[in-house]
């Protein structure tokens, strides 16, 4: 096990004072924070400065903790001295599924702590759990069933944290779409005293698609057209995710333009319709031209002598 | 790492189900009611009925009752902290979704 600096984690001298500690986590979550922050490694940190907060925040926790570090650097190889804790009395148990470093676990965690599972004597419903998924776009245009993997930390009859994996396989309903939750009744935390299990709630996300993107039941793809194309009109082959069909390309058609395919998004979910699909249309250039098509795209800038591509332009500099 | 298997579950849609009562909101996303009823107050959820006993949210509240509450533990955000927080993500999400529609990946 290695010996974690909690000043370093959260970026303050061995002497800040509890309100220092305070401006720093409070700055730090915000940053990292894992609903608002875009760095890539947000979740990480962000349970890597809780827990440098926890024990920090805490005066008797802080004070045990400084005797025991004074000598440990970031890193080093460490092991919980005997008695490391004497004379010290912690008040209140951190939630220590919430921070799962054995690190942590070692110092403040309850089997360190000596203690066990709380004994619950009463009768109530297990906790609910939440966790995210990733579902790919086609399942949602066909429903399907999908086994996903979770894992959480769970305490074990000693009081151990303990990381469980289980895989469920669930039914994906049609219609399905981002930032929707999916219930799984009666597979969240045991219930107490014989009470009922809580419920599994499921975010749902689209796994990151090359070619499609959604907006809520709409989805989104980039239409490539050869400049002939979007001048003289086409059929097009086009892909969805329910496999391809022909659309019909009017003539004239510039870069941008989208075109709606009615009820091709997303099939329509509970009370709402189907969404759409929109070919959104670009303008892809043969390369540089040479020989019988240079001369051709010679002629056709001579055939089409009064076509300004700039004209909303004019007058914008003074 | 121990791993379990189990067979098919059925699962339901949240948003189409009919709603959660003040009772179930709290118990889902470990709020406390007051705390919900600050938020109420605030503007951040929007339930309908006469008051906190008889409120119904939608499923779509359950997203936003989450943020709330993982917003108030994690950040120590008072109510009113709470609802700029959550009317400034929707206002990010709108524009990224316009992003997204123009082909500009926003991630």
């Amino acid at each position: 096990m290695k010996f974690k600096d909690y000043y370093e984690t959260l970026g303050v001298p061995r002497s800040a004072t509890q309100d220092d500690i305070k401006q720093a986590y409070r700055k730090l979550a915000r940053k990292y924070h894992p609903d608002v922050s875009k760095e890539p490694d947000a979740e990480a940190r962000f349970k890597e400065i809780g827990e440098a907060n926890e024990v920090l925040k805490d005066p008797e926790k802080r004070a045990a903790y400084d005797r025991m570090g004074q000598n440990y650097q970031n890193g080093q190889e460490f092991s919980p001295p005997p008695g490391w804790d004497a004379g010290f009395e912690f008040s209140s148990a951190p939630d220590d599924t919430l921070y799962e470093s054995d690190f942590f676990q070692s110092l403040f965690g309850r089997r360190a702590r000596g203690g066990h599972a709380r004994q619950h004597t009463m009768h109530a419903p297990g906790e609910d759990h939440h966790a995210k998924v990733e579902i790919a776009l086609r399942d949602s245009y066909h429903g399907a069933h999908r086994t996903i993997s979770l894992s959480m930390p769970t305490l074990d009859a000693s009081g151990h944290v303990a990381l469980r994996a289980r895989q469920l396989e669930i039914h994906i309903p049609r219609g399905l779409v981002a930032g929707q939750h999916l219930r799984l009744q009666g597979q969240g935390g045991p219930g107490l005293g014989g009470g009922p299990a809580g419920d599994l709630y499921l975010e749902i996300a689209f796994a990151p698609d090359a070619v499609f993107r959604t907006d809520g039941r709409d989805v989104y793809l980039d239409l490539p057209l050869a400049p002939w194309e979007a001048a003289l009109g086409a059929e097009v082959e086009v892909p969805t995710p329910e496999g391809s069909l022909t659309l019909t390309i009017p003539a004239g058609s510039s870069a941008g333009r989208k075109l709606r395919l009615k009820g091709r998004g997303i099939p329509g979910g509970g009370s709402k319709p189907a969404g759409d699909l929109y070919a959104v249309l670009a303008i892809a250039m043969p390369p540089a031209p040479e020989g019988a098509a240079r001369e051709a795209w010679r002629a056709l800038q001579h055939a089409v002598p009064g076509f300004d591509p700039r004209a909303g332009l004019k007058g914008a500099s003074t | 790492m121990s791993t379990e298997r189990s067979t098919l579950i059925t699962t339901t849609v949240v948003e189409d189900d009919s709603g959660f009562t003040m009772v179930e909101l709290c118990r889902i996303t470990g709020a406390t009611p007051e705390a919900v009823q600050a938020w109420v107050l605030e503007g951040a959820l929007q339930p309908v009925g006469q008051g906190p006993h008889d409120w119904c949210f939608a499923g779509q509240a359950l997203r936003r009752a989450r943020l709330a509450a993982r917003f108030a533990r994690d950040l120590e955000l008072n109510a009113a902290g709470v609802a700029l927080a959550l009317d400034l993500l929707d206002e990010i999400e709108s524009l990224r979704s316009r992003l997204r529609r123009a082909g500009l990946a926003p991630d």
